[in-house]
């Protein structure tokens, strides 16, 4: 079931098109790819005029959110994983990021707009591995709570 | 001028996850609760930036060298090897537990909150664990 209270189409599109530009630049400008955890893992073996430019990216990314709340109130947002999860989920983004070669910024946008195979079953495999985690999490809540 | 585009692009990114409401994992779990309450938010703002993204890439294709003068480093492989997909996996069940991925976390320290800067310690330490697999497959190998 949707659930339409919560959908925000314009934010949405008009969001992901900033994203869009961004990533157009990268690769246009500096021939990179716009992939985050492609920007950061490359951190562990630093290369020779490779350092620099992730630096930047990043730096832009962290103060985002300054630059943000020079014209409008920060979006409230909610988090219900408790440290323990956090700390759990944080491991398993970084190992599988990188192994899987990237996560939804380097695969989900940049490659899919290359229309790359890999990127597009990269990006199916780890939507349906959310969803069940999810679905997974949901259950047990609810099945905890029914005790 | 490469630093300045990157900074650039960095904040475009950040900007564009907080006004999507990429930030806040309350949508990501909402989009991934696909048989549940299902938030398709997260399929806009993919929509929105594969639109734009896509005419880049065509014209990058095209190109040998970028705009600046540097290498253009689009990926060359194709196959689909099991790395790509249990890592995928590997992804997904953490981003499924906090509704969190790099960008958006990163994104977020500067709130000061504690679950975002936790989680991108964690998330470096994860691919800290990478990097040493890494090496000690290529030590095996040699």
């Amino acid at each position: 079931m949707i659930n339409w209270s919560e959908v925000t189409v314009i934010n949405s599109l008009f969001g992901g098109i900033l994203i869009g530009f961004s990533a157009s630049i990268l690769i246009l400008f500096n021939g990179k790819i716009a992939g985050i955890s492609g920007i950061v893992g490359g951190l562990f073996r630093p290369k020779k005029n490779d350092v620099a430019w992730r630096l930047m990216f990043i730096v832009g990314l962290l103060i985002s959110p300054i630059l943000f709340s020079l014209f409008r109130p920060l979006p409230n947002i909610t988090i219900d994983a408790n440290i323990t999860m956090i700390v759990i989920a944080g491991m398993l983004v970084g190992i599988g990021t990188r192994f899987g070669s990237g996560c939804t910024s380097g695969h989900g946008v940049c490659g899919v707009a290359r229309m790359s195979h890999r990127s597009i079953i990269a990006t199916v495999t780890f939507i349906l591995s959310g969803a069940l985690t999810v679905f997974i999490l949901r259950f047990i809540t609810q099945s905890l709570g029914n005790i | 001028m490469l630093f300045l585009t990157s900074l650039i692009a960095g904040l475009l990114f950040g900007v564009g996850l907080i006004i999507s409401g990429m930030t806040n994992p309350e949508k990501i779990i909402g989009f991934l609760d696909i048989l549940g309450n299902w938030d398709p938010s997260l399929f806009f703002v993919m929509l929105g930036a594969v639109f734009i993204s896509f005419f880049a890439f065509r014209l990058a294709s095209k190109k040998p060298v970028s705009f600046l003068g540097q290498t253009m480093n689009i990926p060359t492989k194709k196959d689909i090897d099991l790395p790509l997909i249990y890592g995928s996996i590997i992804f997904g069940i953490g981003w499924g537990l906090a509704g969190y991925c790099p960008g958006p976390a990163i994104a977020s320290i500067a709130t000061i909150n504690s679950q975002p800067i936790v989680f991108v310690i964690a998330m470096l330490i994860g691919m800290l664990v990478y990097e040493v697999i890494k090496r000690i497959q290529e030590i095996l190998k040699k």
